[in-house]
């Protein structure tokens, strides 16, 4: 598959980033077993490829401390047709690796205490936009890039900025986040990013039908989608969680100088070191002006 | 400003007979000397110290009276009673002249000193301001709205309302770039008349005509500045230009060669516009390297006879060995266009001929006519490598990018119908996550344990039942046309949609008025002086008329929209509720903090 052939078709041709959230702790609980999920994947991502065969599925993993590329059709298909049970072994030991390697990750990394802990949403898209990147500066004409998320862990509030930053680059560089929840919780990153990006945020009901839900929603690529109906959300939940506890607020503090968000009133601005010299000055202490 | 002696009478109080005396004023004090040089009533005051004047009115026999006061609050201050009127006329524009120089505001001799007293906040406004925040008012209903209701309310000061509009302000004032009147589109061509009798011609020229002549003909100006008043006078000079029009629109080549050659003034107007060809060989610099000009030069078919554009009756051709200007059709609606295009530079007059003249040449910057050599050749290669750029070569253009902006205040409702859908129900669907609290290392095994049955099992299941498969796509479809009932698309159908028109307008009212509440209110912390504890005031009141407001449409809403106005309501209650309790801590704050030196 040279490159010189998908210069000259670019406007039907995606390159499709795939995250996938592997927390253990989420999949240890989830009602969809891991298995299961993952046949589905396969399956969507043999579906991407036989769409087109000039299109390109990267999968990336996005464990609990680290995350890696799992999948690259660029590299599977040198051998020839796209084979499920090819690509299902690959991809498998790839994951397996990965997960390996991310237990290893975890065990060593003291600050994964609880059950509860997320998935580094942020490193993936951040590894996703990198690889988007490179495509766009590999030619003049790319395929079309999107990335989809799969995510099932809840969100980690203390990603907030990078979540953001990264949602905003993709937005800059016109590449749509979508997002399909197999989790139990809205993920509100992935609502904005999907919002922001323009792309498609779904929560599924039956998870059991993963793959339809994949395929009617997720497969087409960007030039068609504009003339379907896709699924729309009722609703984006915008709250930002605070630079300082990293948590989820309604209503906060902002830096005037560099907009970071703050749950408590600051005397100074931990990201930019701005003096509120001026903020809640205590009454008494100005005597002169008081009279 | 001068100084200004009058005699007067200084009075001590009303009823005082008064001493005469000599007064005398300049910029800095005002000075009386009794006639009687025993009398104590000396005076030698600085206007510093002079607040405001005031005068009275004068009919029948009263005094024309003066009074400089001290402090406008305790009255103290100086009477005096001058002979007539005039004098005190001319005393009071004095005063009213040096006390505005001192108080750093306008002379206003007639406006009574109680007013003129600059209150706090009272700023001084031109003419033009005022202008601008009327043009303003009038073009943006809701901002009318506001000013009505809080300018006009006595809640904010007016130049608290446009302080934070500074903005809106400049806008309006970089906009208002006067559109300059340009030239008429239309060549005037200054044509010769016959009256058919006599063997006289006559040209009729206007000063509009003489505008565009100069504009469009740099030579001809250049020869009116130099010859013109020195040489000849104005109507010799434009008998002169007309005769050599004539002859170059009979085409007699001879005969104007014969008088060029005995009149040189003349011969200005028959040779080719050496300013004209000057800027035409800059401006072929700067075109496309990569044209080739000369190549082209003949592809017009201009000079062949038989050829060319008709013009008068009769085809035009070039001929470039006459030293005589003829410029074709073309060239002059080139010229006149670009001329158009260049417009008028707006301190030109068309009164006056050399007015004109002058203005247009001090308009016509000289360009840099001894640039060096290599320098230009230097930039011509750097602008023909711009321009023959080889794609390959070049680095990647930059990305395109859309650019960031959330700014309908209508998302705002909209993510909050769905943060209210989400504590309604969210856990209503068939997922139950198993609450398990596993170790790190168990919770890894078991994600291992599926990769190994994933192995084993390969790809042999089927991803999907039909009826699995039909039931995802009911629910999709339902999804998506419960959207397209509520149509988010189009924001008139969110939450806003459903309730009646009247009370979504007046909610939208309240919105914004709570917002430009909030807005001052917030910015006055901390508060410093009474001036901001007072605006505090002032807002708070009105924020809690507003609170109340809210809730009486809350209380009388029909029930079928209750919920969806007691849920558009709530975001504007919890902002008031914020800056409620943020006044109440600092109130707290400084109750606490003792009495002692609570000026407010």
């Amino acid at each position: 598959m040279s490159s010189a052939h998908s210069k000259l078709y670019s406007d039907d041709v995606s390159l499709v980033v795939i995250v996938v959230d592997t927390n253990p702790f989420f999949w240890a609980a989830a009602a969809l077993p891991f298995a299961d999920f993952f046949a589905n994947l396969v399956h969507f991502v043999n579906s991407l490829l036989l769409l087109n065969h000039l299109n390109r599925v990267v999968v990336i993993a996005a464990g609990v401390s680290s995350c890696s590329y799992i999948f690259d059709s660029s590299d599977a298909s040198a051998a020839g047709g796209v084979g499920v049970t090819a690509t299902f072994d690959k991809a498998s030991r790839k994951v397996e690796e990965f997960i390996a390697q991310d237990a290893r990750a975890t065990a060593g990394n003291g600050s994964v205490v609880s059950g509860n802990a997320a998935s580094l949403l942020s490193g993936a898209l951040s590894l996703a936009l990198c690889y988007i990147q490179r495509i766009f500066r590999s030619g003049t004409r790319h395929p079309q890039p999107r990335i989809l998320c799969l995510q099932g862990s809840p969100d980690g509030p203390e990603q907030y900025v990078a979540v953001m930053n990264s949602i905003f680059s993709a937005q800059r560089s016109m590449v749509p986040i979508d997002s399909c929840i197999v989790g139990t919780q809205d993920s509100a990153f992935l609502q904005q990013a999907s919002y922001i990006t323009g792309g498609v945020y779904l929560k599924p009901q039956e998870l059991n039908g993963l793959f339809q839900y994949l395929a009617v929603v997720f497969a087409t690529d960007l030039h068609s989608r504009t003339f379907l109906r896709l699924p729309k959300t009722l609703g984006v939940d915008f709250r930002a969680s605070c630079f300082c506890h990293k948590k989820t607020i309604d209503m906060g503090y902002v830096c005037s100088v560099c907009l970071s968000i703050f749950c408590k009133n600051q005397k100074k601005c931990s990201t930019c070191g701005s003096e509120f010299s001026r903020v809640m000055p205590d009454l008494n202490s100005m005597p002169d002006q008081s009279k | 400003m001068g100084s200004l002696t009058i005699g007067a009478k200084y009075k001590t109080t009303l009823k005082d007979p008064g001493t005469p005396g000599i007064l005398r004023m300049n910029d800095d004090k005002f000075t009386f000397t009794p006639n009687d040089p025993r009398s104590a009533m000396k005076l030698n005051v600085e206007f510093r110290s002079i607040k405001g004047h005031k005068f009275n009115k004068v009919d029948g026999n009263k005094p024309a009276l003066l009074n400089l006061s001290k402090d406008s609050d305790k009255g103290g201050g100086y009477m005096f009673e001058f002979d007539n009127v005039g004098n005190r006329d001319l005393c009071r524009d004095f005063v009213a002249r040096v006390l505005g120089k001192h108080q750093g505001m306008p002379p206003r001799p007639t406006m009574p000193p109680e007013i003129s007293v600059p209150s706090a906040g009272m700023e001084q406004l031109s003419a033009a301001e005022v202008e601008r925040r009327v043009k303003l008012l009038r073009e943006d209903s809701e901002l009318q709205k506001l000013h009505k209701k809080f300018v006009l309310g006595n809640i904010l000061q007016e130049s608290e309302f446009w302080a934070t509009r500074k903005n809106l302000l400049d806008d309006v004032a970089n906009k208002a770039s006067k559109q300059k009147p340009g030239f008429k589109t239309a060549m005037s061509d200054v044509r010769p008349s016959a009256d058919g009798r006599t063997n006289k011609v006559t040209f009729n020229l206007t000063p509009e005509m003489i505008h565009q002549i100069f504009a469009e003909k740099p030579a001809v100006r250049r020869a009116f500045l130099d010859f013109v008043p020195k040489k000849m006078t104005d109507l010799e000079f434009w008998r002169k230009y007309c005769r050599a029009e004539y002859l170059l629109r009979t085409k007699n080549t001879a005969a104007a060669a014969a008088e060029a050659a005995e009149d040189e003034e003349l011969a200005v107007f028959l040779k080719n516009d050496d300013i004209l060809v000057k800027e035409a060989k800059l401006k072929i610099k700067q075109v496309d390297p990569t044209l080739d000009m000369e190549a082209d030069a003949g592809d017009d078919y201009i000079h062949l006879p038989d050829h060319g554009i008709l013009r008068d009756g009769s085809k035009e051709t070039v001929d470039n060995d006459s030293e005589f200007a003829r410029r074709t059709l073309s060239q002059e609606l080139n010229r006149h266009a670009a001329v158009v295009l260049e417009g008028i530079a707006s301190d030109v007059e068309l009164t006056d001929a050399k007015s004109v003249a002058e203005a247009l040449a001090r308009s016509k910057k000289e360009p840099p006519s001894t640039s060096a050599v290599d320098d230009t050749s230097h930039e011509r290669l750097l602008k023909v490598a711009r321009m023959t750029e080889i794609e390959d070569l070049q680095a990647p253009r930059s990305l395109p990018y859309a650019p960031l902006c959330i700014k309908d205040p209508r998302e705002y409702f909209d993510s909050q119908q769905a943060n209210a859908l989400r504590s309604l129900g969210a856990s209503n669907d068939g997922r139950k996550s198993r609450n398990c609290s596993l170790s790190i290392e168990e919770a890894f095994h078991h994600l291992t344990d599926q990769i190994s049955s994933i192995k084993v099992n390969k790809s042999n299941c089927t991803v999907i039942q039909s009826d699995m498969a039909v039931k995802v796509l009911n629910e999709l479809n339902e999804g998506i046309s419960r959207s397209r009932r509520l149509n988010l698309k189009n924001p008139q159908e969110g939450l806003l949609g459903r309730v009646p028109q009247h009370t979504r307008d007046e909610l939208m009212d309240h919105w914004t008025a709570i917002q430009e509440l909030l807005r001052h209110f917030w910015s006055s912390y901390p508060i410093t002086s009474t001036v901001l504890y007072n605006k505090v005031q002032r807002v708070k009141d009105a924020m809690t008329q507003i609170y109340q407001k809210l809730q009486a449409i809350k209380e009388s809403a029909q029930p079928d929209v209750r919920h969806e106005i007691s849920r558009l309501v709530k975001p504007m209650t919890q902002a008031l509720d914020a800056a409620f309790s943020h006044d109440l801590e600092q109130q707290q704050k400084s109750a606490k903090a003792g009495n002692k030196s609570n000026g407010f």
